[in-house]
């Protein structure tokens, strides 16, 4: 039911650097710049691993498969929503001929579509038929898309000999727990020999298949990503633990997204009221497990139909009575695709090779880090209007230099308020709970009201460095509040516990 | 002898391969069981395979006309529970 993909440049003049150092990996220096070579290699051009790949690259996934063996507390398999954009929902469930038609149509008419995905709506290796008659037709007639695939690793074990046939060098296995009774809050029944099997023993199988299915994975060289739904109360202080063994088990990425859980989507977790974790708890998280493994920041979790580039969503582009007028010639198509790859190449190069270094402030003295928000539609630049941005972009400055921390989605930014909002909660209050704990945002520009009113939250809003590049400008307005003495202080986390 | 899908089966195809006899095939505006093949998988298996995989509260009724997983028994949530977020949710 989820999904992740497309990724990043790897390119001579980052490695040069040891790595996309900053800048157009973003998240590189936590997730990509540890990578060996190898895997760098293979995960190149899927824009699902950087912040900065996923405005060039686009990635699609699609519905071939329904059905599912276990049941997910976060999950109602009554899906079919189509304004709503997170995992296992769908619009449309195609035939694998309609999803090769499909993946053809997308490619053609996308050319930076490089990566193809199958994430649901329900689990793809509970359809093995549907997914791998996708797949190898798509190996056969598309060979320059990238295929994944994403699992809950029940039926894992039983289908990597098959997997390791196609054009798959990624696997994203979905393991919320490695113990049974915390598995039992999460999963209520899984489908297996026949039987539906319910708590404590139906996870315990569960999560024997996901660790075996790892291994094998592994094994074969095939890169596994392992995704985590972080759930208040429930796995949030043991996934510190699963980050661990997956590392240890040879994952090469960990990505922890929050629970998604509302009432309205009919989900156990929504109805009965489990929150998701806030963005800070969030980080934190991912920052404990960062000292095991590398963590994935910028995941959009997207639903089992998306196509385009992260965060977007042109499905509706591409529905089959459209498809079916489209007249698909695959080999010219992949020659189009090819230079446009190569064009996006040597723009990602230059980008990588221009790309201002930022050095480390030499010091002593011990200065908290401090984070911030970016306002920006993409480029590795702050380049938007506060009031436009549906996301923020989260960037740490510290003495050691910038490090990219995860985006933050704005909701309900073009909600139009009335019934459906609830707790009267203004736009602005939304955003400025969203942006809990940076203290500064950076846009190229914003209105007067939200100014105080941020200001009056204790973000300082800033509109000085637009057009610059993220890195520089976090690095300069860090390197200023650190002259004038903002830094010296404790943390503010501290003082904000102190006085709450 | 035999089970039933009704119409809030939401077609996830899960049963479809797991009848021993073929007895269920893809249908508008949704799957259904042909009552002449099912066995309700007697002499199979323990359990009828389609109402044992089946996802959705009471998209499958016995022979008796009786839901084979009633509200709750399969997604945790008490029925109470469900009807009162439902009513709140309509009420906004």
């Amino acid at each position: 039911m989820e999904l992740n993909m497309p990724e990043q440049q790897t390119t001579d003049a980052a490695a040069e650097k040891g790595g996309c150092a900053t800048g157009s990996c973003g998240s590189s220096e936590d997730q990509m710049s540890h990578l060996s070579e190898e895997i760098r290699l293979k995960v190149q051009n899927h824009p699902c691993y950087s912040e900065e790949a996923h405005h060039y690259f686009a990635r699609m996934h699609v519905a071939v498969a329904p059905a599912c063996n276990i049941q997910c507390h976060y999950c109602n398999r009554k899906y079919d929503c189509a304004n709503e954009s997170r995992p296992g929902v769908v619009s449309e469930v195609l035939t694998p001929d309609e999803a090769v038609l499909k993946t053809k149509a997308v490619a053609a008419n996308i050319p930076q579509m490089t990566v193809l995905g199958i994430a649901g709506p329900g689990d793809p290796l509970a359809n093995p038929e549907r997914t791998f008659e996708t797949f190898r037709r798509l190996s056969a007639e598309a060979p320059d898309i990238k295929l994944c695939v994403s699992t809950n690793g029940l039926a894992l074990p039983d289908c990597v000999d098959e997997l390791a046939k196609h054009n798959i060098d990624h696997v994203t296995i979905t393991i919320n727990t490695v113990d049974p009774e915390i598995g039992a809050q999460i999963y209520p029944w899984i489908f297996w020999e026949d039987k539906r099997i319910r708590g404590a023993e139906g996870a315990k199988i569960l999560i024997e298949q996901q660790q075996k299915g790892l291994q094998m994975l592994v094994d074969r060289g095939i890169l596994v990503k392992v995704n985590s739904v972080m759930i208040p109360g429930v796995n949030d202080k043991h996934l510190q633990e699963v980050s661990k063994i997956v590392k240890e088990k040879g994952a090469f990425l960990h990505n922890v997204m929050p629970l998604i859980a509302e009432a309205e989507h009919g989900t156990f977790y929504g109805v009965m009221g489990q929150r998701g974790p806030s963005a800070k708890e969030l980080q934190d998280l991912q920052d404990a497990c960062s000292g095991d493994m590398n963590m994935m920041r910028h995941c959009r979790q997207c639903r089992a139909d998306a196509v385009g580039l992260l965060g977007e969503d042109r499905g509706s582009e591409f529905t089959l009575d459209k498809i079916a007028e489209m007249n698909i010639d695959y080999d010219a198509a992949m020659v189009k695709r090819a230079k446009v790859h190569t064009a996006i190449q040597a723009e990602l190069d230059a980008k990588v090779a221009s790309r201002p270094e930022i050095v480390p402030i030499k010091t002593d003295k011990v200065y908290r880090p401090v984070l911030m928000a970016i306002a920006t539609t993409g480029g590795g630049v702050i380049n938007q209007h506060f009031g436009h941005a549906r996301e923020f972009l989260i960037y740490e400055g510290s003495t050691e230099g910038v490090r990219f921390i995860s985006h933050r989605k704005v909701e309900d930014l073009y909600c139009e308020g009335g019934d459906t909002c609830g707790d009267g909660e203004t736009v602005l209050q939304g955003i400025i709970r969203v942006l809990e704990g940076c203290e500064v945002v950076l846009c190229s520009k914003i209105g007067y009201e939200p100014w105080s009113e941020l200001e009056a939250a204790g973000i300082q809003p800033n509109g000085e460095h637009a057009m610059e590049t993220i890195e520089e400008a976090v690095m300069a307005v860090f390197t200023e509040m650190l002259e004038n003495g903002k830094l010296d202080d404790v943390s503010k986390d501290e003082e904000i516990k102190a006085t709450a | 002898m035999s089970l039933e899908i009704i119409e809030s089966c939401v077609n996830c195809w899960a049963c479809e391969p797991l009848c021993p006899n073929d007895a269920i095939y893809e249908a508008a505006p949704n799957f259904l069981i042909d009552p002449v093949k099912c066995t309700e998988c007697e002499g199979d298996f323990d359990e009828p395979q389609c109402a044992t995989i089946c996802p959705i509260e009471g998209a499958i009724l016995d022979a008796a006309g009786e839901e084979y997983n009633p509200p709750g028994s399969l997604t945790g949530i008490p029925p109470e529970t469900m009807a009162a977020a439902m009513a709140e949710i309509q009420a906004r």
